[in-house]
């Protein structure tokens, strides 16, 4: 494998350009206008151009600022974990179920702690969906529960137990002083001392993340802004069905 | 002004449904009372402070009311007896029957008469106290006159209620007429009004009185430096309506976020305790002239805004009604919906534009608040600005009251200072350049947006009448609102909820309903 070296791409190949704007608290003048510049230049900019610099409260100064960024990335050296799933759509997903799974698959979701947000787990699950995509409730093959917001850890599991699900769905959209890695993690945590890890498969939703920050707190998938129910439910079919199949050849099941 | 021709008659006969469905409510609402409602009676005959617990000391004392099985009597009577067993004053008086000094119940001492003289003394006091936080409104409005709506309205949401301040005064030198302190997140599932300036909040700051009084006396400063009165809003909805509501007016605050449905819809509160406790809260708002909000946006959020907008426009006629019961004038109105339709549907401008439009026509005299763009924010900044700024004309366009100020940020995080400077840069600049717009409009009576108002209005109609057959309750329990079922004796409060005595008294309320509704 060759190196593939990357920069930001303004309007011709590796010129590094980069757009910023911020806010320094200091009096607009022409001293903050040369701080800014300073600023982002030992953030590793060059080429440094302070564009619009405007007084935007007593002692703050909002600025938008262009520079060429100086470091250069091998691509090549790059890692991300990316699904390696298969999007289907609401007839492909409930087809696969009927024909793999032989009965309806039960997925249990909530916004856990003290978020009061019900907006991602909302468009996951609710019979509208997001972005003209059904909701999970609309899969004639899932028993969907969308339990809300402000969910205690405890009272989602349990739920969980009762309907015997297959998945737990866990939103969080409040990010503040970092409240969605607790939330997330009190979870996991909840779920370890029950030994209950294994039963469900678990995934995470929210603006603040991603596959990978999923993954490193013990889920199975994360889902950041913008996921259609529908990618959801593709993970989740592929995902089980993958684990039945597994099964099937330590446990002798009949096909 | 810009106008759809709406058919007058229907527009009369739902204002008649949603008054009977009102009345059945408040017939519900008169025979029965809740904790948070007591706590609210202590509050305003001046009951205030914390025990080393933190628990307010209003919620001791009911709880030892509860406690002693003498609830349904309402606290009244009984706080009235401790005045005359101690001779002392309210606080005092408060502190002595939390140590156990002073028995809350033992009212054979007393005759009926000195009882009944002491509780009207106390509710007088109340209202007197009410009176006050108006009129030193209406002196501040003098001196700093009103700024021309649609008001600019900005969050700030720090948790700290000393930053709170310096994104405050940012966001008003910015151009905002008005500032909402968001509250930490789940306070509206507390059963307590927490206590004290706070520092530490979830997603925004705890609505306490101090933090009322240091946000206020901010503004205070910031309308003097502006020329231009900056109005300030909290959240009442939750377990402590009437709490907060007092809390409010004692601290001079201009609008509260009241709405009779929304805790019941949207924090699992239950559905008696809300509304007999946003009974009481409105009418401290109406003597208070505290400007409510409702919460119809909202409905937005979990449902479609086309198929659903009839919900919204049902949810507004009733939210008049209810508020109407609690003697709110009109200007103190400010009936919520939003601007959250797919913008990938072809047209929904027009849809948003028919929508506003006839909620303007519905409630004329209404300070309407207008909710911007939140379920198709996108991440990308650019493209939420570009929504947010057709979200600013349809609002001066059909000339709305209240306009939330749509956040290019907002499907990120809680607004950074820069980018509500960005959000009033947009919102000053279309205000500016189509001020008048409206006033040069009328809309073809056979075209899309004519069309499109009376759909919603025709389908208002049916509604309203099943909801009236049913009753407003199982209409709540059945789904109606928001694709949200919540069961009767669901949620949580219900424990708080009590029917009353035949010697329940209330002073407060009696006086504030017989004295009625205060105009101008």
């Amino acid at each position: 494998m060759g190196e593939e070296m990357i920069k930001p791409y303004g309007d011709t190949l590796n010129d590094g350009m980069v757009q910023l704007s911020f806010t320094l608290p200091v009096e607009n003048s022409s001293r903050a206008k040369k701080a800014a510049e300073i600023y982002v230049s030992r953030l590793n900019f060059e080429d440094v151009s302070v564009v619009h610099a405007r007084k935007i409260a007593d002692n703050f100064t909002y600025f938008v600022v262009y520079a060429r960024a100086i470091p250069i990335l091998d691509y090549s050296t790059v890692k991300a974990p990316e699904f390696k799933i298969k999007p289907m759509d609401f007839y492909e997903i409930n087809e696969i179920i009927k024909i793999k799974l032989h009965r309806p698959l039960t997925v249990v979701g909530a916004t856990i702690g003290s978020d009061a947000h019900t907006v991602g787990i909302d468009a996951i699950i609710n019979m509208k969906g997001y972005d003209q995509d059904y909701g999970l409730e609309r899969y004639p093959e899932i028993n969907a529960y969308n339990m809300g917001a402000q969910v205690p850890c405890e009272e989602l599991l349990e739920k969980a137990i009762d309907v015997e699900a297959d998945v737990i769905l866990i939103s969080q959209t409040v990010t503040k002083k970092n409240a969605h890695i607790r939330n997330f993690s009190e979870f996991i945590k909840l779920l370890e001392e029950k030994n209950l890890k294994s039963r469900f498969l678990l995934i995470a939703g929210g603006p603040g993340i991603s596959n990978d920050l999923a993954l490193r707190l013990g889920y199975d998938a994360g889902f950041g802004p913008e996921t259609r129910p529908s990618q959801v439910a593709s993970f989740i079919v592929t995902k089980i069905t993958e684990q039945k199949s597994a099964k099937r050849k330590y446990d002798g099941d009949p096909p | 002004m810009a106008h759809i021709p709406l058919n007058t008659k229907q527009i009369d006969r739902l204002k008649q449904l949603a008054k009977e469905i009102a009345d059945q409510v408040q017939t519900f609402i008169s025979r029965h009372s809740s904790v948070s409602v007591e706590r609210t009676i202590l509050r305003l005959y001046g009951v205030d402070g914390v025990d080393s617990e933190r628990t307010p000391l209003s919620n001791k004392i009911i709880d030892k009311l509860k406690k002693k099985s003498r609830i349904k009597s309402g606290v009244s009577r009984f706080f009235a007896g401790a005045m005359l067993a101690s001779g002392r004053d309210v606080q005092t008086t408060a502190e002595l029957i939390d140590q156990g000094k002073i028995e809350l119940d033992d009212l054979s001492r007393f005759s009926h008469a000195d009882i009944l003289e002491k509780e009207k003394e106390l509710a007088q006091k109340a209202a007197a106290a009410l009176d006050e936080t108006r009129k030193k409104k209406q002196e501040k409005l003098k001196k700093y006159p009103s700024p021309q709506q649609p008001w600019r309205y900005l969050i700030v949401a720090t948790g700290n209620i000393y930053e709170d301040r310096i994104q405050a005064k940012a966001a008003v030198s910015a151009g905002a007429d008005v500032i909402a302190v968001i509250r930490s997140t789940a306070q509206s599932l507390l059963d307590y009004v927490p206590y004290g300036p706070t520092t530490e909040g979830f997603a925004g700051t705890f609505a306490t009185q101090a933090n009322f009084k240091i946000m206020r006396q901010a503004l205070d400063e910031v309308s003097e430096k502006e020329g231009r009165y900056i109005r300030l809003v909290n959240y009442s909805s939750g377990l402590c309506m009437a709490e907060i509501a007092a809390c409010a007016a004692l601290e001079d605050l201009d609008i509260l976020l009241n709405d009779s449905m929304y805790g019941i819809l949207f924090r699992d509160i239950n559905m008696k305790r809300t509304f007999i406790d946003q009974y009481f809260s409105r009418l401290i708002c109406s003597r208070a002239k505290i400007i409510i909000n409702t919460g119809e946006d909202n409905y937005l959020t979990t449902s479609d805004a086309i198929e659903n907008a009839y919900t919204v426009t049902a949810s507004q006629l009733i939210n008049e009604a209810m508020a109407q019961k609690a003697l709110l004038t009109a200007d103190l109105l400010g009936l919520g919906h939003a601007f959250e339709i797919d913008p990938k549907i072809e047209n929904a401008f027009l849809y948003e534009l028919a929508h506003a439009q006839l909620a303007r026509q519905l409630f004329p005299k209404v300070p309407l608040k207008y909710m911007p763009p939140t379920k198709y924010k996108s991440t990308d900044i650019f493209y939420s600005h570009c929504i947010d700024t057709l979200f600013n004309l349809a609002s001066i366009t059909t000339e709305q009251g209240i306009h939330l100020a749509g956040i290019l940020t907002e499907a990120i995080h809680t607004p950074h200072m820069q980018d509500r400077y960005q959000a009033l840069c947009s919102v000053n600049y279309v205000f500016n350049v189509a001020r008048e717009l409206g006033k040069e409009i009328e809309f073809r009576k056979d075209g899309f947006i004519a069309k499109r108002a009376q759909q919603v209005l025709d389908e208002v109609e049916p509604f309203l009448e099943k909801i009236k057959e049913i009753g407003l309750m199982e209409a709540i329990a059945q789904g109606k609102f928001a694709n949200i079922r919540r069961p009767v004796d669901g949620g949580k409060g219900l424990e708080g909820v009590f029917e009353k005595a035949v010697d329940y008294s209330n002073p407060v309320m009696e006086q504030l309903e017989q004295e009625g509704g205060i105009h101008g």
